[in-house]
This record gives C-alpha cells, structure tokens and sequence, in this order.
C-alpha cells in the first residue's frame, strides 16, 4: 500500500500539484474528473427520478415504484431501458433536422455546465475544469442554451399542443432567467467573484477567524466556520432574498410544478415533447431532471455553502485516524465527505420542490407572467441596489453602513406595500373584497312556472 | 324557425349555433389556431373533443362536440322489461349510479301505483347522499388535478373508495349496483353495514378540513379560480343548468327542497347557493353540499338504526319479487317469482316523470308506457348535457389553462351527455 502511495504515478496522478507534472498525469486526471462528475450528475437522474416518485408516493398516500430492485432503486433503469426499446415514432411533417437536434439540444447543456460544479476544495479535484475564473458566467451562458431545445422541439414537432408548450417555455425562461441573474449578481457582489471555488470558499471563513495550515500537498484544507456564513445568511436580510428569488426563478427555469405550464399534462396533453417517442423522449427526460439537478446544485454552492460542512469538525475524517497515511485520509476527506455534504443539501433541496409539486396547483400563464416582471424581477433589482448601498456604506461606516441599508430596505418596501396595499384595496372594493361566503338556504320556494314549451 | 331564433325571442344571451370559419385580421394578416381539445385529453373528462379557436392563448370560440360515447342506452331500455331495464340506468352516469336507480324506479312506482315502505325511501335517502359525496370527492380530486394539484385527487379517491366499500359490503357491487329499484331496495342491509357507514362518516369532516386546507386558502387555486368563467343567472337559467353549477350562480333551486321525494322534507338540511357564478363558487358550493350530504346521512342512519328489521320491500309481488326463504313453501311465491322475472308487470298505459336532485343537477327519467311489460320510450335527462351548454359562454376569451378549470367546475360526465 505505502509503496503504491510513494510511487511517482500515484504522486503524479493524485499528489503532485498541476503545476509539475508530466502530461499524460494532467490527461488522465482531467478525464478522471469527467468521469466523476458524470456519474455524479447523470448518475443522480435515475436516484432522483426514484425519489421524486416515492416522495410524492408518501405524501399522496400510496407507495411509489417499489417492485423493481431493493425499494425499486431499479425502476427508473427498468424505464430508461423500456423507452430504448420502444419504436422511435417520427411524425409526419415534422421539421426533420430541428426535431432530432431537439432533444440533444436540450441534454447536452446540462451535461457542460457539470464542469464547472465544484464538489470538493482542491485546486486540482475540486471540478471537471476547476481553473476557470468565470464559471458563474459560463454556467448562466450554458444553462440558458438548455430552454432552445424547448423550443425547437415544440416549434419542429408540427403539433399544436407542442408549439404552445414551446411559446409557454420560452416566454416563461426570459421571464424567470432576469430574475435568477439578478440574484446571481447580488451574490457576486456579496463576494466579489466569479470563480466557482472561490464562491465556496468564501462562504467557508468568516473574517475574523484566520484560515487554518492546509499540511498536504495539493489538498487544501477548507474549514468550515459554519452555516452562519453562508451567502443565504450573509447580510441579513439580503442574501436570503437574492436565494429566495434563485429558488423561485430556478423551479420555473427547470419547468417543474407550480411553474410546469411548457407541459402542463391537463392542459397541453404533454406539451413540447407530445411528439417525442423511445429515447429521444428519454433524453428530454433526462435533461429535464439533470437540469433540475444542476440549478440545485448551482443554488447550494451559491448560497448554502455548496461542498463544505455545515459546521466545522463536521466536514473532515478525524486526524487521530493515524493510521491511514495522511495522502489518504486526505482524499477520503475530500472525495467522500465533501462530496456527501454537497449531495445531503442537494437532496434536501430537491425534496423540498417535490413537497411544492405535491402541493401546489399550477400557476395560469398570465398569473406566471404577472408574478416574473412584477414582483420577482422588482424584487430581485431593488435587493441588488440594497446590497450594493449596503456594501458602500460598510465602506464608509463598518458594520452600522449594513443597519443603514436595512433602514433604507425598510422604509422603501414599507412604502412599496402601502401603495400595493391601497391598490389592492381600491381595485377590491368593487366586488371582490366583499365576496361574502356560501349562502345557506333552508326553505326554497317550489318552482312554479318552468320556462313555456314551445308548441 | 331555428331554436336560436327561438331563444333569441325570449331574449337569452345564450350563443346558439356553431360558426366554422376562422377569424382573420386583415390588417396584421393573422389567422387564428384551431385546435382540437379531445375526444381523448387529459382533462376532458371522458371522450368531450372541444374544438377551440385560439387567438394566440385566448380562447376566441369554443365547440363541443359530443356523441363519442354514445350507448344507445334510452333504446335499449325499450326492449326490456321493467325491471330489467333498471340496471342500464347504473350505466350512463356511471358516477352516481344510485341516483339514476332512484330517478327511474320513482317514474315507474307513479305508474304501477304502488306505495313503499318507510324504511326503503330512508335508505334511499342514504344511498342517494352517500352517492352524491362519492361524486363530489371525484369531481374535486379531477378538478384539483386539472388546475395541478396533484395530491388532492389521490386523497379524494381514497375517500371515494371507502364508499365504494359499503356499496361492496351491501350488494357485491363496487358501483352498479342497481340496489334501488321499483319496489324499494333489492334488499335489507347486510350486518355490519351500519358500523361501516359509521365509520367512514367519523372520519369525513376531518377529511374536509384537510381538503379545504389544500385549496380553499391557497393563494395560486384563489387566483385560478376567482372570476373565472361566470355565469350570471340568467345565462345559466337560458342554457338550462341544474344542479350545483345553477345554484353557485345564485339560483336557489334544488329539487330535494322545491320537490321533495323520497322523504326529503323530513330532514333538516340547507342548500348552498353561490353569488358570484364563478369557478370558485361552483367549487364552494359543491364543498358546502358534501357538509350538508354529511348532516343528511346522519340524520338517515339514525332513522335507519330506529327501524330494525322493517321492511325495505313493496308486499305487492307484482312488483317486487318475494322474500328468498318463502320460495321454499308457497307456491304462489314461486310463481310469483317467476312471473316477474320472466314476463314482468304490465303498467297500465301512461307516462311519469321521476326526477331526482343527483350530483350533477336534476337528472330525470321520463318512462312512457303503453301497457306492455316494457316501457314504450324512456328519455334520459342528463344534467352533463345541460351543464355543458354553458361551456362555450364561458370559454369565450378566457385562457386555455381556464377552459380545463372551467370543463372541471361544471362537472360533467359524458356517459350522461351522451346517454
């Protein structure tokens, strides 16, 4: 073991720094971290498929899959396979080019924005690519690309319901994409970065406790301070806006209920994959949760301190464990533990949007629109411009700036809520605001005369 | 003259008549969608095809078109006897059995003349109420899945199954069980049956406590319901509404009150009527009705209770077949027996009409007799049919997303549209 650990590849592969080593060690590590975060990203789509079907199982009162494999783990494979072996249905009429580009369109996306994700603190393991010092950019760039396959599939499938599922999902993206990049920017302002790794880090180290010796090589130790300095906390009330109006915008980006109105199943059969059959519908499928999965995963490591531990010692093998080398308690830390604390808040988020879409009825498209440009993206801008005079303040003043801002905050929604209040008021008085309950009848007069028959 | 002449004399606002060719805007060149909703969707509840004319979302026209589930039932009701011709009635509203059961057999006691039993019209009664919570917690579990709530329409179902179970435990039959017929009940009620009413009653207010927890403050069903597809009363008087969907519009009327059968008069109970016609109404109304379905079985089990043993059967072997143990001893039972379900009665030559208060509105069967064992023409009232002749008023510029509410909210089942 000791010997395999001392050997240069094993040093070269897992030790070294990337500053100094040979090129087929930097080559096999970059594909080693794909390979990770593909079994990671793709590989939780049939995990979360599985979950979202026996959560809403339990709270609807039923079961949920659970023939197929221990608890039916192996359902949504047993489906994945079903819909390959299905016969691929291309309608006639379709757009033929648009319509097959659709589904790859929709998937491949999803599956670059996996690179810039980071799911442990090293400098060389911590991504797929984890150098890059705009990944933020690159993931709004990429995932936004996600919602054309939306529309193409509805535009080429040459159905009606597909192409107002396609209308929907585009309309609806514009609309929520502002109000997500707004949050994203109240973030960066908070921190200062657009590095991935640095979003983390910064929500890991309150500024009075000094960073701790990092000992081994490449793995730099990441202390979490604790919850308390997460994005989501960090100037109160601020950020928790900026990540309230994030969820909000990112349940509609991914299309999932209350905001499933691009394929809303009562209304427009399937919507935009009405016509899509085997496994090109397969891979909307999957696109569609490894997208869900992506914005969840972009949401905790913007706000909810992404990899790192909710409090300190929680985050790390203990050190008294001597005897495994310490290259290897170091990875197991890294490559085990971060990652289960990513997944664990992952999950937890996940299932909350499965609570909302076993309990909420869908949203109207004009509700939908009306809530997106008047109260999210007002919202989302008024807390940046917040932010920002707070930061400035904290500038000039030291911490009483931050009270200022809230001041500020204050009066203004206060002043936002009367004037929204008396407009409701004025608009209700007229009928709605009296709408008086259910009447009661006891006694009903016998009808007496129907209406004359035509002779 | 045309009926919509007609109705346009008599100064209805209701549209009459189906136009075909699409709107076109000459000055931006834009032609409306038209986009066929059905016959197999979702959300139509059946096999409705709604031909919509959209203006982008907006719903410019709205054409239903029936007839996909077309039995044939009334026709065939002519070729059998009396008594047979009962259990079809369990088939065309396939939602409440037993209020078609009640419907029919009251037209057919006006003509044979024959009077039943206490304890009958108490059960009846009963079942009838029991029936119309079935019907309800089906409607509300689809409506809610219409407008996206998806987990209602798992709750409700369990509730409808309970009810489901004491149908079972009382004939065999999770639905049809054609238990009313002319005479009074096909039978008393098993042991155990009460209890089993019991309980499923103990545990319903707590159901609707949950129900209206759901959705009846919920911000996004308020909105999607709030003055959506209204109809005002004279709208939904002109396109002949029963039922809930007339009384959410502020029409008091009510069958069990303005005419009361099978006892109804005896019981203490209040109809609910809405103000305002819209979609929320309709589901306030129909939410008040299930309380007061609620009230009504309570007081029928204790009347029930009160009369053990009694009969549930007509004494006329005419009309009701004789008690299972008598066939043993009495030849005329036998006869009897055999006699009814061979050959049947011979009504003597006249029409009735029996008309129930049923989920969905007044659901009537008009029976004609020509003094044969078989009825000459029965005609089927089916409130669906009526309540869906509003659609298109409502539809009119509103959503798509709202035509689904609106197609939820007036409850139709298209067994009894297409009949």
């Amino acid at each position: 073991m000791s010997e395999l650990i001392n050997s240069p590849i094993w040093r070269d592969l897992f030790v070294n720094s990337a500053d100094n080593i040979p090129w087929y060690a930097e080559f096999v590590r970059s594909l080693l971290r794909f390979v990770i975060a593909l079994a990671g990203g793709l590989g939780s789509v049939p995990i979360l498929v599985w979950l979202e079907r026996r959560l809403l199982g339990f709270w609807q009162g039923r079961l949920g899959p659970n023939r197929v494999g221990p608890f039916g783990l192996l359902q949504p494979m047993a489906d994945a396979l079903k819909l390959m072996m299905k016969e691929d249905i291309t309608p006639t009429n379709v757009d033929k080019a648009l319509y097959y580009l659709a589904p790859a369109i929709a998937l491949v996306p999803v599956i670059c924005s996996l690179t810039v994700l980071p799911w442990n603190s090293s400098s060389d393991w911590g991504a797929v690519a984890p150098h890059l010092n705009v990944g933020i950019l690159f993931l709004l760039a990429v995932a936004s690309i996600e919602v054309y396959g939306v529309i193409l599939a509805g535009w080429s499938s040459n159905n009606k319901y597909s192409l107002l599922g396609g209308l929907r999902a585009s309309s609806q993206v514009i609309s929520y994409e502002l109000g997500m990049g707004l949050s994203i920017i109240a973030v960066l302002l908070m921190t200062g970065t657009l590095a991935m790794q640095e979003l983390v880090h910064s929500q890991t180290i309150a500024t009075n406790v000094p960073i701790p010796d990092s000992s081994y090589s490449i793995w730099t130790q990441s202390v979490s301070a604790g919850f308390w300095n997460w994005n989501i906390f960090k100037l109160f009330p601020f950020g928790l806006v900026a990540a309230v109006v994030y969820m909000i915008s990112m349940i509609a980006e991914t299309n999932r209920a209350p905001f499933d109105l691009p394929e809303a199943e009562t209304e427009l059969v399937a919507g935009f994959h009405t016509e899509y059959t085997s496994f090109k519908f397969a891979m909307f499928f999957m696109g569609e949760y490894a997208n869900m999965m992506i914005v969840s995963a972009i949401c905790v490591t913007l706000f909810l301190g992404g990899y790192t531990a909710p409090w300190g010692i929680l985050g790390q093998l203990p050190a008294s464990w001597a005897f495994f080398p310490p290259s290897v308690l170091n990875f197991a830390n890294h490559v085990v533990i971060a990652p289960l604390w990513l997944f664990a808040k992952l999950y937890t988020l996940i299932s909350f949007f499965i609570l909302v879409r076993a309990s909420q009825p869908r949203l109207r498209y004009d509700m939908l629109m009306h809530f997106g440009w008047k109260v999210l993206l007002p919202t989302a801008l008024a807390n940046v411009v917040l932010i920002a005079i707070s930061l400035a303040l904290q500038q000039l003043f030291g911490g009483i700036g931050h009270l200022i801002a809230v001041a500020i905050g204050g009066v203004v929604v206060s002043i936002v809520l009367w004037v929204a209040y008396l407009h409701w008021k004025a608009r209700k008085s007229g009928d709605e605001a009296s709408r008086l309950p259910i009447r009661r009848e006891s006694v009903v007069r016998a009808i007496a005369a129907r209406m004359p028959v035509e002779d | 003259m045309q009926s919509s002449d007609v109705l346009a004399e008599r100064g209805s606002t209701f549209p009459a008549g189906i136009e075909v060719e699409r709107h076109h805007d000459p000055d931006s060149g834009a032609d409306t969608m038209t986009i066929n909703m059905g016959p197999s969707h979702p959300s139509t509840h059946g096999v409705l095809r709604l031909v919509l004319e959209l203006d982008g979302e907006n719903v410019v026209r709205c054409t239903p078109h029936i007839g996909y589930l077309h039995t044939g039932i009334e026709k065939t009701m002519e070729n059998l006897s009396y008594y047979k011709a009962l259990v079809l009635t369990d088939r065309e509203d396939y939602l409440s059995n037993l209020c078609n059961n009640l419907a029919y057999s009251l037209a057919v006691e006006q003509l044979v003349d024959v009077v039943i039993p206490e304890k009958s019209q108490v059960l009846r009664v009963l079942l009838n109420e029991l029936e119309r919570i079935a019907s309800h917690m089906l409607w509300l579990g689809t409506h809610a899945l219409d407008i996206g709530a998806m987990s209602v329409f798992f709750y409700t179902w369990q509730d409808r199954d309970l009810i489901l179970e004491i149908k079972e435990h009382m004939s065999g039959v999770r639905t049809k069980t054609s238990w009313i017929c002319p005479g009074g009940l096909r039978g008393d009620m098993p042991s155990g049956w009460y209890e089993r009413v019991e309980s499923f009653l103990n545990q319903f207010p707590k159901r609707m406590e949950m129900y209206e927890g759901l959705l009846s403050n919920n911000p996004i069903w308020l909105e999607r319901t709030r003055g959506v597809g209204v109809l005002t009363p004279q709208e939904a008087l002109d396109a002949g509404l029963t039922g809930p969907s007339l009384r959410a519009s502020g029409v008091a009327f009510d069958l069990r009150k303005s005419n009361p059968y099978s006892g109804y008069e005896q019981y203490e109970f209040d109809i609910a009527v809405g103000q305002y016609g819209d979609v929320l109404d309709r589901y306030r109304v129909r939410m008040e009705e299930l309380r007061q379905s609620y009230a009504i079985c309570r007081q029928a089990m204790k009347r029930a209770l009160a009369m053990p043993g009694a009969p549930v059967r007509t004494n006329d072997r005419k009309i009701a077949p004789p008690p299972k143990a008598e066939l043993d001893t009495s030849m005329e039972a036998l006869i009897h027996h055999f006699k009814l379900f061979t050959e049947g009665y011979h009504p003597p030559v006249g029409e009735a009409l029996g008309s129930v208060e049923g989920p969905r509105g007044e659901k009537a069967y008009y029976v004609i007799s020509d003094g044969s064992n078989r009825p000459y023409r029965v005609r089927i009232k089916g409130p669906s049919f009526y309540n869906l002749q509003a659609l298109p008023k409502m539809c009119e510029g509103r959503l798509v997303a709202d035509v689904v509410a609106m197609i939820g909210s007036i409850d139709i089942v298209l067994g009894d549209i297409d009949r």
